[in-house]
């Protein structure tokens, strides 16, 4: 691996322009694959989700998903796009031992959607908008293992293992127009509209869209162009590019690196990238001159796709609110910062807060707790907060016996742990454990009584004014009930007693 | 005993439905054929005997328990070596899928066995379907049974030679440009390729997809019936496939009649290059229409000249596609897997191989064709020419008021196996007169219309219908058909010299 001087970011934004495309592959959730009946499931023995259609064997045909086709429909329109009336799959004709037929089933300038936009909100709450190109359908190919080399890439290695299991998974390539314009805050944009695109994906149902699983990933194609000029540069192409992170990370990387070339007086070379993780660097691919020749013709085995007009209707009116959308209205109604929402957004609590306020509970104590206690278990635990075990339902139940006086904060952890402990509802927990608050008046007025005669001197400071010794006696009445009492109920009593005013 | 392997599919039905004769009985006449004359004839690439005979005992089975049987039940076929069967080689011909088992059936063979067809074997046919004269095949030339040092015809010169020399009464075929109609036509029997989407694809190996289409080969008009329509049919693995009903091929073959009918002579179809002996049956043909009652005008195609160039544009790059899966990694023939070589090399090394001269032709024709920079120039202007020729018969058919159409099948008879072996040209000039249908994607038949009479071979006369029309050919097959028995005193096929 050669070094590269890099040009430190800010130099390359003074001389340079960055100008991006970026190019995003989603798996669609679908049960089957796209042109024949086997299980998408991820995760099963190697080759054991294949058939005759999949494996390219000979006579076989590929009939298209009914759902693939109206996933794709689902994200043009989503994305602004125009979606096509008649349209035609393509074959992209090379060769790659992992691709069963040597061509892959695509799309190729009769695109299901085209000319669309997606806005994204920068961290200042500044909007850009990011204009689309096309999405398209497609399928995955399968999977090459290549062993015996070090690096797990081919180089090296002595034999691959091919598993197809992926081969034919229906996906939908996203490719926007070149994003001008966005400046030094170029890598922002990208890990920006990749973040909001994968939630769009995810509110409309289509993909779980998990990057870190490769069900959505993205291409950063990038240039750089003196400042002041039109004319695009040569692009790199840095290929699957899977964390939102790294997206920004390449993004900022070549940057640098463009700069640094062309700053140099060299050139630079259309080549596909590698990322590495590792140090946030991309490594030279293969070169991609323009002879590179796919042989696209109209796929004979398929019948063209001609979406009525009517059913794409039915289908936009049954889109959800767009996420950028839903996020500001929550963000709204809940009364919480940009920065706030974004972390609530970050910790994947958004879904789970509103359904939380769905059953009962109000926003402030269904956020508190998810963000609060749950957020901290699931840090614990290593999981998503989706992954607890524990449902809206149930914490909205705990928000309720908080508020009612049932429960006070303390209680509420204790009885969230006994729910993620597996011990039942919140009620039955609390029934379980003995965790209802102390609320018998009679039962709490002699145990503040016992209080203020086994410290008769705290007493007497409280009763000449300081008040903020109280918390002292609330503490031994707290202990006495073992926790069970509401203290801020003590705490008046305490000073009720002693004739101060709280 | 030796007499069965001379019924007609429909008589063996009924002897077999009438308790007159076994399955079994039926089965083993047939298999005692190929070990007499295949040897010499060659239409098999392999033979099933126990699977054919397990077959027919099930039928026998079937009629002894008095379940109802089909009206092909217990008839023996033989299956063009394309259509995949489930632990029987198909190698399409080819050496690059020799000892390849495929998983699965084909539709149609899977319908074949519904129906209770005796799959007999597999026959013999031009590597990949590519040819006309069944010499392209990797396992070695095919004879006509009407003179074994000439062609069969080709691609399906296995099914056609089968059906003249008695081995099977039924065939199927698969016609890209002509491959069941040729053969047909130099072997004196009937085949028919059925309108585009009639007969599903799912398992008959591709060539071209767009152009590909699978069909009946019998010794009988009718018989090609009764088998069109045990194949045809909607199939929801084949999205290329009809979804209608089937037409009512067998009623129309039951009935053959063209009084009143108009018949348009393609007027492209004749001239240079044509046999005169053809020529000859061909009028002969005409006039017996009109004899029968049919009005015949002469219709101008003038696309139809642009035909074989368009098609020798399309179905190579369709094939170059098509073929690309045969990579050495999945299935088939692994040559150079010596542990020192890429996945690439091997790749390479098992296409040079496996491959035949004429595949490797049209694979770099079509790779070339579709290149960046060409495609417009050819695969594009190819395509436009297949629109101007369906437009020719949408006129003939339409505002010409012509119910069918009629041609010689092919230019010239059976010719010497070896003569256009080295000449590409000449051997892609067999599907001229067939190839504008495929391009279409309408209806054909050919069935014999005498012998030459300058070598004594077959002539076919080719009958083609618009679209979803196929009962059409049949009616007119039939009527054509009973007139020239008639006139003979027997089936052509009887005139052939015997093996």
């Amino acid at each position: 691996m050669t070094t590269i001087d890099l040009v430190s970011y800010e130099d390359a934004l003074a001389s340079y322009d960055p100008v991006m495309g970026l190019e995003v592959h989603v798996e669609l959730g679908t049960r089957t694959k796209m042109f024949c009946g086997c299980s998408t499931e991820l995760g099963a023995e190697p080759n054991s989700q294949t058939c005759p259609t999949c494996l390219g064997l000979p006579g076989s045909l590929p009939v298209v998903n009914a759902i693939g086709v109206e996933s794709a429909v689902k994200i043009g329109l989503a994305l602004h796009c125009e979606i096509a009336e008649w349209c035609r799959f393509a074959r992209k004709n090379y060769f790659y031992p992992d691709m069963p037929k040597n061509f892959q089933t695509s799309q190729y300038d009769e695109p299901i959607a085209f000319n669309g936009y997606l806005d994204v909100q920068l961290e200042d709450g500044e909007i850009f908008r990011v204009e689309i190109e096309r999405a398209h359908m497609e399928e995955d190919t399968g999977k090459s293992l290549h062993v015996g080399g070090a690096t797990g890439r081919i180089h090296g290695a002595s034999h691959s293992l091919l598993d197809y299991n992926r081969a034919g998974i229906p996906l939908i390539e996203i490719v926007t127009k070149p994003i001008e314009g966005a400046g030094e805050r170029a890598p922002e944009v990208a890990k920006a509209y990749v973040a909001e695109l994968r939630e769009l994906i995810k509110a409309l149902g289509v993909s779980e869209a998990r990057m870190e699983q490769g069900q959505m990933r993205c291409d950063v194609n990038l240039s750089l162009r003196p400042n002041g000029t039109e004319k695009f540069g040569t692009r790199s192409e840095t290929k699957n590019v899977n964390s939102l992170r790294s997206v920004e990370r390449a993004a900022r990387f070549e940057i640098q690196r463009h700069a640094a070339v062309l700053s140099s007086g060299g050139t630079i070379v259309q080549e596909t990238r590698h990322f590495h993780e590792e140090d946030g660097s991309t490594t030279a691919g293969r070169i991609k001159d323009n002879a590179e020749d796919y042989r696209y013709f109209p796929e004979p085995d398929l019948v063209p796709v001609a979406p009525s007009r009517e059913w794409v209707e039915e289908l936009r009116k049954g889109l959800p609110e767009l996420p950028r959308v839903r996020r500001n209205r929550l963000r709204e109604e809940w009364g919480v910062s940009e920065h706030d929402m974004q972390s609530i957004l970050n910790a994947g609590a958004v879904d789970l807060i509103v359904a939380t306020i769905d059953a009962g509970a109000d926003a402030a104590s269904a956020r508190k707790w998810w963000m609060g206690e749950l957020a901290r278990r699931a840090n614990e635990a290593g999981t998503d907060l989706a992954a607890l075990e524990i449902t809206p339902e149930q914490v909205a139940r705990v928000c309720a016996l908080v508020a009612e006086g049932s429960l006070n904060d303390k209680l509420a952890r204790q009885v969230i742990e006994g729910v993620l402990a597996g011990e039942g509802d919140p009620d039955a927990v609390v029934a379980g454990r003995g965790l209802a608050v102390v609320s018998d008046e009679g039962a709490l007025g002699t145990a503040v009584d016992e209080a203020i005669a086994a410290n008769a001197g705290i007493a007497d400071k409280i009763r000449s004014g300081k008040v903020a010794a109280a918390g002292a006696l609330v503490g031994a009445v707290m202990k006495a009930t073992r926790g069970q009492a509401d203290a801020a109920r003590v705490r008046e009593l305490i000073l009720e007693k002693l004739g101060v005013e709280g | 005993m030796t007499d069965l392997i001379k019924l007609t599919a429909a008589e063996i039905a009924a002897k077999i439905a009438s308790g007159e004769v076994t399955a079994v009985q039926v089965t083993e006449a047939h298999l005692a054929r190929i070990e007499a004359v295949d040897e010499k004839v060659h239409a098999f690439l392999h033979v099933d005997r126990e699977g054919a005979l397990a077959q027919a005992r099930e039928v026998d089975a079937k009629r002894e328990r008095g379940e109802k049987l089909g009206p092909l039940a217990g008839v023996p076929l033989a299956l063009k070596d394309i259509f995949t069967t489930k632990g029987i080689p198909t190698t399409v011909g080819s050496k690059i899928l020799e000892g390849w088992i495929p998983p699965y059936d084909a539709t149609l063979t899977r319908k074949l066995k519904e129906a209770d067809v005796v799959i007999l074997g597999k026959t013999n046919m031009d590597e990949f379907a590519m040819g006309s004269s069944t010499e392209n095949s990797a396992y070695g030339p095919t004879g006509n049974p009407w003179d074994l040092t000439k062609i069969p015809g080709g691609s399906g010169g296995g099914s056609s030679a089968a059906l003249a020399s008695y081995e099977a009464p039924l065939a199927i075929g698969t016609d890209t440009g002509g491959s069941i109609r040729q053969p047909a036509a130099v072997t004196g029997t009937v085949g028919v390729k059925p309108t585009y989407g009639a007969v599903s694809r799912y398992g008959m190996v591709a060539f071209s997809s767009s152009l590909d289409q699978g069909g009946p080969c019998a010794r009988t008009v009718l018989d090609a019936a009764l088998l069109h329509e045990a194949i045809a049919g909607h199939d929801p693995l084949d999205s290329t496939s009809i979804d209608a009903p089937v037409p009512p091929v067998v009623e129309a073959a039951r009935n053959g009649d063209v009084k009143g009918m108009r018949v348009g002579v393609v007027k492209q179809f004749r001239g240079e290059g044509y046999q005169a002996g053809v020529l000859q049956r061909f009028d002969e043909s005409v006039e017996l229409l009109k004899e029968l009652g049919a009005e015949v005008v002469e219709v101008d195609c003038p696309s139809f000249d642009l035909a074989l160039a368009a098609y020798y544009l399309i179905a190579p790059s369709e094939c170059s596609s098509n073929l690309a899966r045969f990579d050495a990694m999945r299935y088939g023939l692994r040559v150079g897997d010596d542990g020192t070589k890429s996945a690439e090399e091997v790749t390479a090394l098992t296409r040079e191989a496996g491959f035949g001269d004429e595949v490797k032709r049209r694979v770099i024709l079509g790779t070339y064709a579709l290149s960046s920079g060409y495609y417009d120039a050819y695969y594009g202007s190819a395509q436009k020419v297949r629109t101007l020729i369906t437009r020719d018969f949408e006129k003939a058919f339409g505002e010409g008021g012509v119910d069918v159409l009629i041609s010689p099948t092919t230019p010239t008879t059976a010719f010497p196996i070896g003569e256009r072996a080295d000449d590409p040209m000449a051997m892609y000039l067999a599907d001229l007169c067939t190839i504008p249908t495929n391009l279409a994607g309408n209806a054909a038949m050919s069935l014999p219309c005498g012998l030459a009479p300058e070598d004594g071979m077959p002539v076919g006369l080719q009958i083609i219908a618009p679209a979803m029309a196929d009962d059409r050919l049949y009616r007119v097959g039939a009527a054509v058909e009973a007139a020239f028995n008639a006139r003979w005193g027997h089936p052509l096929l009887e005139e052939a010299p015997s093996l």
